[in-house]
């Protein structure tokens, strides 16, 4: 079985994340890391090549992005993945979900033309975009059933049935391989690299591809091709400090309430 | 004018209030035409709803083939309607559901969407709140129809009389998109209380209930509210994750939010940070989340809590 887990490499949500003079996301001042949500899609991809220990499984971690998205295929190496994807070019900066999308869905193919790809995993969401459209966007472009949301998943043969948390139920759904599948941070927490990870990880094959080794044309992807733009990123003003009060003996209360009632809540 | 569609988000033919915004917002672009995707004897009820909202049109299409089949026949649904009404814009509520269907939709329509948006204007420019809510962005689609996932609380729905004229529409399912399935299903047990995303006012608890949410629930009932909960409550299997705030919960927007025993991680705050109005109890002064506030209160939330449910029951009456 061939599995590809796509991972963003993302600036940190920790740090101050800011957007550059031309209305894109500053991914230079800010450190990146492999976003946290795609830990647990690497986890999982993990997680079903130990259970299903008889068959041979094969994890690859792919990423678009610039050179230093390299580092997230690499952190995916150390948690375990098997090889790398890395799809790099110039003309790739810019590009909106529709771009990504196909620069994903055109390396799945590759990839899948040397060995079918079974399944695709992704996380919830990107931390930074935090849309969670890529994972669906994927599948419409490779015409696979898509299965989002995870946060239980179960296989055997050729059969997925997946537990998650809907809008309005908790539902079970069943599909048949191939599909995408996305998973939750529900969905059980993600490994550490081992140092043993870390040394077996500078071996492992990262595979670099640029738009023409996938087909693409640079006037496909990218800002300019994009299909919605950012007119402005304003930094929100700080909240002006609010009024706080020390309880005692019940004064936080009556102060509390008096508010609550000054704004009409009560 | 050109039309609008409205995907309609609903629960057997019972419409959600985030649908009611929607064409409220849709006025602002064109003429609104809900799209009514469901079990055609259901209709009737969620066509009465619309209409007061401005619904000039309501598209049925009978889900009795694709129930079950998740977002992909949505998609193919909407993008026949898109074909067949050329719409200024298609709108949908921004919850995990909507911004599939609106994935899918992009790529068939060959169209630009943007998620999570707080307002659209009537040129349709778009207003996100982004990185936890420490910026503000606006843009717009440049090329397709534009498809805006729009998030619940974005807009206070306006009654006004539409024609409401039912049109049934025969979209055409590939197979394609009857893959998935939900094997089952379980209801969401309705707890009496607002529903989080759609609630006037929230009241959230977390590790500093130290797993006793009685006073959270009794101010949540006190106010009207609905109850919900940080990462740390729900890891520690207190509260069900539906029930979470945050990056990987419920964003909300109430216009007044109450935190009690949550710090104010960076991740809760993507969750809250654009509540109207931030109140916190919290026994640490240092706490994060008291940066945030209008109003806090440092104290034990255990005294606090109840102390304040009685005195909002006091002036109730
Ligand atoms: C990828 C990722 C996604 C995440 N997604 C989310 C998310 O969606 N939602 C979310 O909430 N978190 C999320 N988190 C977790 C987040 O980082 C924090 O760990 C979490 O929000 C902490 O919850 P808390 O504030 O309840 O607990 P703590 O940070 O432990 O804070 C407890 C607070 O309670 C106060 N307290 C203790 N006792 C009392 C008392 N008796 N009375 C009053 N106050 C008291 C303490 O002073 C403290 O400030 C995510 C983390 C990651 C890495
Ligand atoms: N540039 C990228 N490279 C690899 N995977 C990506 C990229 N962007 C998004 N993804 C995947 O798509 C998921 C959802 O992203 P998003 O729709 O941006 O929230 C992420 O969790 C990743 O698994």
């Amino acid at each position: 079985m061939n599995i590809v887990v796509c991972v963003k490499h993302v600036p940190d949500a920790t740090a101050d994340r800011k957007f550059e003079s031309d209305n894109t996301v500053d991914r230079e001042g800010v450190d990146g890391l492999l976003s946290e949500l795609d830990e647990y899609a690497v986890e999982q991809a993990l997680q079903l090549r130990e259970k299903r220990s008889d068959e041979e499984i094969s994890v690859t971690a792919l990423t678009v992005g610039p050179a230093k998205a390299a580092d997230a295929v690499r952190k995916a190496l150390q948690m375990g993945a098997d090889k790398g994807v890395h799809v790099s070019d110039d003309a790739i900066a810019g590009s909106d979900y529709l771009g990504t999308s196909l620069v994903l869905a055109k390396a799945i193919e590759k990839i899948g033309s040397e060995q079918k790809v079974d399944l695709v995993v992704f996380g919830m969401a990107s931390t930074d975009a935090s849309g969670g459209v890529v994972p669906a966007m994927v599948a419409e472009r490779l015409g696979l059933p898509q299965v989002t949301l995870a946060s239980v998943i179960e296989s055997q043969g050729d059969q997925v049935r997946i537990k998650r948390d809907g809008d309005t139920a908790t539902e079970v759904i069943g599909a048949t391989l191939p599909i995408v599948l996305s998973v939750t941070d529900q969905s059980g927490e993600a490994r550490y690299p081992s140092f043993k990870g870390i040394m077996a990880a500078k071996k492992k094959p990262v595979e670099s591809y640029s738009l023409s080794d996938l087909g693409v044309e640079a006037s496909e992807v990218g800002a300019e091709a994009a299909y919605s733009a950012v007119e402005e990123a304003t930094a929100r003003p700080p909240r002006t400090a609010g009024e706080i009060v020390t309880d005692e003996d019940g004064s936080g209360a009556t102060a509390l309430a008096e508010f609550l009632a000054s704004k009409k809540f009560i | 004018m050109s039309e609008v569609l409205v995907l309609i988000d609903h629960v057997d033919g019972a419409v959600r209030k985030p649908t009611n915004e929607l064409l409220t917002i849709a006025r602002r672009l064109g003429e609104p035409s809900a799209v009514f995707i469901g079990p055609a004897d259901q209709a009737a009820g969620a066509v009465e709803t619309v209409k007061k909202y401005g619904a000039e049109k309501v598209y049925v299409v009978d889900d009795a083939e694709i129930k079950g089949y998740l977002v992909a026949p949505k998609a193919e649904v909407l993008a026949q309607l898109v074909e067949k009404t050329s719409p200024a814009a298609v709108l949908i509520v921004s919850g995990g559901e909507g911004k599939e269907i609106g994935a899918r939709l992009a790529v068939k329509t060959s169209s630009g969407l943007i998620t999570d948006a707080v307002d659209v204007t009537a040129e349709g420019v778009t207003t996100q709140s982004v990185f936890a809510g420490n910026y503000s962005v606006t843009s717009k689609v440049t090329k397709g129809t534009p498809i805006i996932a729009i998030k619940p609380n974005s807009a206070s729905p306006e009654e006004t009389a539409g024609a409401g004229t039912v049109e049934e529409f025969a979209a055409t399912i590939s197979d394609a998109a009857k893959t998935a399935q939900i094997v089952a299903a379980q209801p969401r047990q309705s707890t009496g209380r607002p529903d989080l995303t759609e609630a006037a006012i929230v009241v959230s608890g977390g590790r500093g209930t130290g797993g006793d949410f009685a006073p959270v629930e009794k101010l949540a009932d006190a106010l009207g509210a609905a109850v919900g909960a940080s990462r740390a409550a729900v890891d520690s299997g207190w509260m069900p994750h539906t029930f979470q705030v945050g990056q990987t919960g419920k964003t909300v927007s109430p216009q007044l939010y109450v935190a009690n025993g949550i710090s104010g991680a960076i991740q809760h705050r993507a969750g809250m940070q654009t509540s109207k109005t931030i109140v916190a109890v919290n026994k640490d002064e240092e706490a994060p989340i008291f940066e945030l506030v209008d109003f806090g209160v440092v104290g034990d939330l255990h005294a606090v809590l109840p102390a304040l449910a009685d005195a909002v029951e006091a002036r109730k009456n």
